[in-house]
């Protein structure tokens, strides 16, 4: 009766209507709980271990992501896209276990931990200006919940390779040996999840059991050898990954691959057994696989192939191909609002940002089935972080609904802000609309002030802008699942994929460009107040170190010997000066006068050297 | 003997009783220069004028500031295949404006249907032509006051197609905005070609995976203008209102409802071709010139000379005023430079400033163009409407050297015309930040000399110094006049001696700003749509609230009594203190205006004098200086400067008269916001007004 760990991986392949194919890698490790004393792991990594043990972490996910959801060509309302499509860069949300006072210390630790562990600056997320704690608006409803993303982390290769070492079979043997990295960071979207849960034992003197789920997926381009442009590009695991699988990871309690296709409606209606419909599915008049799958299963929309590939070996590699024959056209089931989020505005001062939710084909197949008060509703939630240097005023909220403006009461049914703070924290907003189920289109706006920040705060590149994180769009009252007609309880994907998950959607990372200063201001103004300050000293010690008397004696010598006219000019004009009558020349206005002629040719070199200096510098 | 000193010195301390201090150098060298001021202002004057004709000696190669634009780096990856999509649409559009006469949006669908065969999502946007109302408060606003008209008609309204092509692995954050205007309409062939050359850009860009920003191509419907269509689809794009519009009851197909954005802009390109070139190139053209004068980045317009010149074989040009091309004087002048430059470069072969005549002559024009173009404040094409948000654009406007039949060198300038703008993109899309680096402030002399803001600013300042100097030595002699005619209690409110001009000057300022204003009522009365009629009126209505003024503050008027009038010195002083705060206001705001208007206004405000005193006394001196003061005057009133700029650039009446034609091009500026009609209704026809008060103070 004792449990031992199990480690099962799998891939689901699915062909998508722009041509598409998206390639869903899933390997879950299952820990079963064990004596607190101490803890000895087969196939479980002993760092995750740690991390949960150390930092008390309930749940926990943690996501790499490159590229775009295509919420209209690849899926919005499967369970696929409601836990895999993640927002650009990195994100990290977690449940500790913890009293709520060391909430925030469990945080930044875990921040550290991971950014040592997955090679990423996650602990840029320590700061308590890039966190938020969300309540009701995000999935899990915890007080003890914490939020981050870093929408301008750069994901590549060496973030990877640590989530591979996770693995009990790296990626040398078994599905992830189809990971090629340069098809896997040449494709259109690329999400790396771990998600990470605890299972309580239940019994006295256990410890909780661990479930570390890892995910990756990618939308890949097949190379398009058609002529027709109108048809499906045929495909094979070696052409999209430039690999072959071999053989499983022994270590691996189930090894599946899975091809899901949908749209073939027309064997709706077929009413034969198995083992005839598996017969004829796999090869008919629109496509052709290579390999005959182990059994086929009907969804309410979908047919999912199943491949066991523990009968491949290197004399017969697991090789899978599908090949169209006729083109062929679906659409995918999305979400009940189509959503998407921009900047309004422009200038260096004020702007607002909207989301607009638009309706979407499926809307229409999802109405009445909510009915509150006697009216079909549809309830979103909107989640959204705003940085510090991001003013946001809250009572600029304005909702329209299908063109029309609504007040607060009508349709926002909760709300919860927290307002940022300067340096401190950031600002956070969840927000409840409940909108009737023929809605149209629903615009939300709200304004702000573009803050400035210190010289010292700015990045690197601040020229480029600074980025708002995505807001979370989420349906409560819809769950996407598959509904399978078989019991399926050997394989954790499809157990996943049959679980009822949140319907969620992300919007756009928004940028937002700054005011910036001048960076070689300061450069110039020092260069400009030393060379004033040094003209000034040298004057006024030059006057210092004077000593009139000796020139008096000295031009008092002299007087007798000048006797031209340019004297007597000089004369003049000094006379003209002071306003006195021209008088005969004497010692203190010669004095004056080369004083003045000196000063005059000072200032006419400062000016030609400030007018070279300004032709000749080029930073402008 | 040393006696004898001691007594001389104790002597002197008698005589005066305290020891004499001497001024300090910088109030003397104040003094000496305030004494002296009609030699500094003419010297001034005269060193302004010649900077500025210096000015194309001192332009500088251009050169790519940032470096991670690196024009011409990659071999374009353009190829036949795509420049036969794109002679295939222009192709279709051809055959189907043929069969298909009349109005409807089916061009515009078939140009979408393209757009989304190429992986593009497509949007349609309508929008309506926007009459030109004068609304005061539209200086003050930003585009976010933009409203829409009431009771547009349906059959009046334009429709934009824009296609978004996402990057692969783009984080949607940018994007780079291409805009080719079409006439749905009376489009001509050489309209057809530049959707033919974006069609292939477009076909190639769907293809790639090195985009880091997306990509917009806006078909912007021109039968209303080009850059009407542009800025209805940025408002849209920035301003959204999120109310009910009047232009979806006109199309059931709701095709306004899913317009799309793609982040921030980085750039935009906006090309026409137009007519058949000149030369036997194919012919590039640049505008550059936005609202008020601004200018994009210089970095943008160096990349696309440098790729258009060096790679792919475009001769480059930008506008030039081209009667001063065959102008004798500046011909002159360009020798005179040139000899010096010889001259110099013969004394130290380092000093090699020296430039031919006929480049200083086509630079001369080249600056000349420029400054009029910054100054008018009137963008030159659909690209200005993007700086209003910041958006660094320029338009390009080819010329093949083929008819627009020819399919063989339709091919070849498919080919050169997307690879242009293909190096052009790759350049912007290695940008990590938006366009910071070079120069905004500038103006070119040619498509690869320019001249910094640090250069040309020393002609204007140069014109601008000796105006405080004058206005304090006026002041002084207009108080040591007062003192002397007045009894000694006068002396008590010496430093208030100025408040009488100022009251005057202020008041002229006060009716320069009605005036400014007058126009938007005048649209407003019915009946009278002449541009004839209307300039008539504005000049009645102005010329009676300026003798309403006279009549009703005496000591506003100049032809009041001697004993009521103000001191002219006095009067000449404030005003030339009003003129001097005018141009730095405006030197600010459009640099070009503050130029041209320092030309006009310096001279007229230094040289206005009495004209009474110089025909009584008759002497030559006096007569000249007042022969120039009414010659300058006469210049400086907008109406006759107009006029004499329009015969130097060539240009001629078009049927309308004068004062029609000057309506015309006062409503022009107004309806583009152009800060240059606020200076001339404020700041320049106040001065110049106040300088005709001086020429007939009656002293």
């Amino acid at each position: 009766s004792k449990e031992v760990e199990e480690f099962s991986e799998a891939l689901l392949l699915k062909p998508l209507p722009d041509r598409k194919v998206l390639a869903h890698f899933h390997f879950e490790n299952r820990a079963p709980p064990s004596n607190s004393h101490g803890r000895h792991h087969h196939l479980f990594p002993k760092a995750i271990s740690q991390l949960v043990q150390k930092f008390r972490v309930k749940e926990m996910e943690l996501s790499f992501t490159q590229g775009r959801w295509n919420h209209e060509h690849w899926g919005g309302f499967d369970p696929l896209s409601s836990m895999n499509a993640k927002p650009v860069g990195v994100e990290l949300w977690a449940v500790f276990d913890v009293p709520q006072s060391q909430v925030d210390t469990s945080w930044k630790n875990l921040t550290h931990a991971l950014s040592g562990l997955f090679c990423a600056s996650i602990n840029f997320l320590e700061s308590s200006t890039s966190y938020a704690a969300p309540t009701w608006g995000f999935g899990p409803n915890s007080d003890k919940l914490r939020y981050g993303s870093l929408p301008r982390e750069a994901v590549c290769t060496e973030n990877l390779t640590p989530w591979l070492k996770l693995l009990p079979c790296r990626d040398k043997d078994g599905i992830s040996a189809l990971m090629n990295r340069p098809s896997v960071y040449r494709g259109f979207y690329h999400s790396q999840r771990l998600h990470l849960s605890t299972v309580e034992s239940g019994q006295e003197g256990l410890g909780s059991g661990i479930v570390l789920e890892q995910t990756l997926t990618v939308v890949l381009q097949p190379e398009t050898t058609s002529v027709e442009s109108n048809m499906q590009p045929s495909w094979s695991l070696s052409s999209l990954f430039g690999r072959q699988v071999v053989g499983r990871c022994v270590l691996a309690k189930s090894s599946n691959v899975y091809l899901q296709l949908e749209g073939l409606l027309g064997y709706e209606s077929k009413n034969v057994d198995t083992e005839i419909e598996a017969h004829q599915l796999w090869k008919n008049a629109e496509f052709e696989l290579s390999l005959k799958p182990e059994r086929v299963i009907r969804e309410s929309c979908s047919f999912l192939f199943i491949f066991d590939i523990d009968k491949s070996s290197d004399s017969e590699p697991f090789d899978l191909g599908l090949t169209w024959k006729r083109p062929s056209k679906w659409s995918c089931q999305q979400a009940p609002l189509h959503s998407s989020r921009f900047l309004m505005g422009s200038g260096n001062e004020r702007g607002a940002i909207a989301i607009l939710l638009k309706a979407t084909e499926s809307q229409e197949k999802l109405s009445g089935r909510d009915l509150t008060n006697g009216q079909c509703t549809i309830k979103a939630n909107i989640f959204q972080i705003f940085p510090w240097y991001i003013k946001v005023y809250y009572h600029t909220l304005q909702i329209f609904v299908d063109q029309q403006q609504k007040t607060d009461s009508e349709v926002l049914k909760k709300i919860n802000v927290s307002p940022s703070t300067d340096k401190v924290s950031s600002g956070m907003m969840e927000m409840m609309l409940e909108l009737p189920c023929e809605v149209k289109s629903v615009a939300i706006s709200i304004e702000y002030d573009k803050g400035f920040l210190h010289i010292d705060e700015y990045p690197p590149d601040a020229n480029q802008g600074f980025d708002i994180p995505s807001a979370l769009i989420s349906f409560p009252d819809h769950h996407a699942s598959l509904d399978f007609q078989e019991e399926l309880s050997n394989s954790p994907l499809l157990s996943s994929l049959k679980e009822k998950s949140l319907v969620r959607s992300y919007t756009e990372v928004l940028l937002v460009p700054l005011t910036t200063p001048d960076f070689s201001m300061p450069y110039n103004v020092i260069t400009i107040t030393c060379t004033i300050f040094a003209l000034y000293f040298g004057s006024l010690l030059n006057v210092l170190r004077r000593r009139i008397g000796e020139e008096e004696r000295f031009l008092k010598s002299q007087a007798g010997k000048k006797t031209g006219g340019l004297k007597q000019l000089l004369s003049r004009i000094t006379a003209k000066i002071r306003g006195r009558p021209i008088e005969a020349p004497s010692s203190s206005e010669a004095e004056s006068s080369v004083l003045s002629s000196k000063l005059i040719l000072k200032i006419i070199l400062v000016a030609g050297a400030a007018a070279a200096w300004q032709y000749f510098s080029t930073d402008e | 003997m040393a006696a004898v000193n001691r007594d001389n010195e104790e002597e002197v301390k008698t005589d005066d009783g305290s020891p004499k201090i001497k001024p300090r150098p910088i109030v003397r060298l104040g003094i000496f220069l305030i004494a002296h001021s009609p030699v500094f202002s003419v010297v001034f004057s005269a060193a302004g004028v010649l900077a500025l004709l210096l000015l194309p000696l001192l332009a500088k190669n251009t050169y790519i500031s940032e470096n991670a634009l690196m024009p011409g780096s990659a071999r374009s990856m353009l190829s036949n295949r795509d420049v036969s999509d794109g002679s295939k649409l222009v192709k279709d559009i051809k055959n189907f404006r043929l069969n298909h006469e009349g109005q409807g949006v089916e061009v515009q669908k078939l140009i979408g249907k393209y757009m989304s065969d190429m992986g593009a999502e497509v949007s349609y946007q309508k929008f309506h032509p926007e009459g030109n109302q004068f609304h005061p408060l539209h200086f003050f606003s930003g585009p976010d006051s933009y409203t829409l008209l009431e009771n547009v008609s349906c059959a009046s309204y334009g429709v934009n197609v824009a296609g978004i092509i996402r990057a692969p692995r783009g984080d949607g954050k940018e994007s780079i905005v291409l805009v080719t205007p079409y006439d749905f309409i009376n489009g001509g062939d050489y309209e057809d070609l530049s959707l033919g050359i974006v069609s292939s850009l477009f076909s190639l860009l769907s293809r790639v995976t090195w985009l880091s920003k997306d990509i917009i191509w806006l078909v912007a419907d021109s039968r209303y203008g080009d850059y009407r269509p542009v800025a209805a689809w940025l408002t849209e794009y920035h301003s959204p209102s999120f109310k009910v519009s009047d232009l979806l009851k006109c199309d059931e197909q709701n095709t306004a409802d899913n317009f799309r954005r793609a982040g921030t802009m980085a750039a935009a390109l906006v090309l026409k071709v137009d007519g058949r070139s000149e030369k036997f190139e194919d012919t590039l053209s640049i505008y550059a010139e936005a609202s008020n004068g601004q200018m994009p980045n210089l970095d943008l317009i160096n990349v696309v000379n440098y790729l258009a010149v060096h790679r792919q074989g475009f001769y480059v040009k930008v506008e030039k005023v081209v009667s001063l091309l065959s102008s004798s004087w500046l011909k002159i002048f360009g020798e005179i430079f040139e000899a010096v430059g010889k001259l110099a470069h013969m004394l130290n072969p380092d000093w090699n400033f020296g430039i031919p005549a006929a480049d200083y002559l086509e630079g001369s024009a080249t600056l000349a163009s420029s400054l009029y173009s910054q100054a008018l404040g009137i963008p030159t094409g659909p690209h200005g409407a993007f700086r209003d948000y910041q958006v660094d654009a320029i338009t390009l406007k080819v010329s093949p050297r083929f008819p627009p039949d020819s399919k063989t060198r339709q091919h070849d300038f498919f080919l050169r015309g997307a690879r242009l703008l293909e190096g052009t993109i790759r350049s912007v899309n290695n940008l990590l930040e938006k366009f910071h680096q070079s120069f905004f402030l500038y103006m070119l002399t040619s498509p690869s000399k320019f001249i910094s803001v640090g250069v040309y600013m020393i002609a204007f300042a140069l014109l601008v110094a000796p105006l405080p100097m004058v206005a304090a030595s006026l002041y002084i002699d207009g108080c040591k006049s007062l003192t002397n005619s007045t009894h000694n209690p006068t002396e008590n409110f010496k430093s208030w001696k100025w408040l009488d001009a100022a009251k005057q000057v202020f008041t002229l300022h006060l009716l320069g700003f009605i005036v400014t204003l007058l126009p938007y009522f005048i649209c407003q009365v019915p009946g009278q749509h002449s541009p004839t009629n209307r300039s008539i009126m504005w000049g009645t209505t102005s010329s009676s609230l300026l003798l309403i003024t006279f009549v009703t503050m005496p000591g506003c008027s100049p032809f009041s009594s001697r004993l009521h009038g103000t001191n002219w010195a006095i009067l000449k002083s404030v005003t030339i203190s009003a003129a001097f705060i005018g141009l730095c206001l405006m030197s600010i705001i459009n640099f070009a205006t503050a130029e041209i208007g320092a030309l006009l206004l310096v001279p007229t405000c230094l040289m206005a004098q009495p004209i009474k005193p110089a025909l009584r006394s008759r002497r030559l001196k006096s007569l000249l200086g007042a022969f120039c003061s009414i010659v300058l005057l006469t210049i400086g009133f907008p109406v006759m400067f107009f006029a004499i700029s329009k015969g130097l650039l060539g240009e001629g009446l078009v049927g309308l008269s004068l004062g029609g034609e000057f309506w015309t091009w006062l409503e022009s500026l107004w309806a583009w916001k152009s800060a240059t009609y606020l200076y001339i209704g404020m700041v320049h026809l106040p001065c110049w007004l106040l300088c005709l008060c001086i020429l007939f103070h009656p002293s």
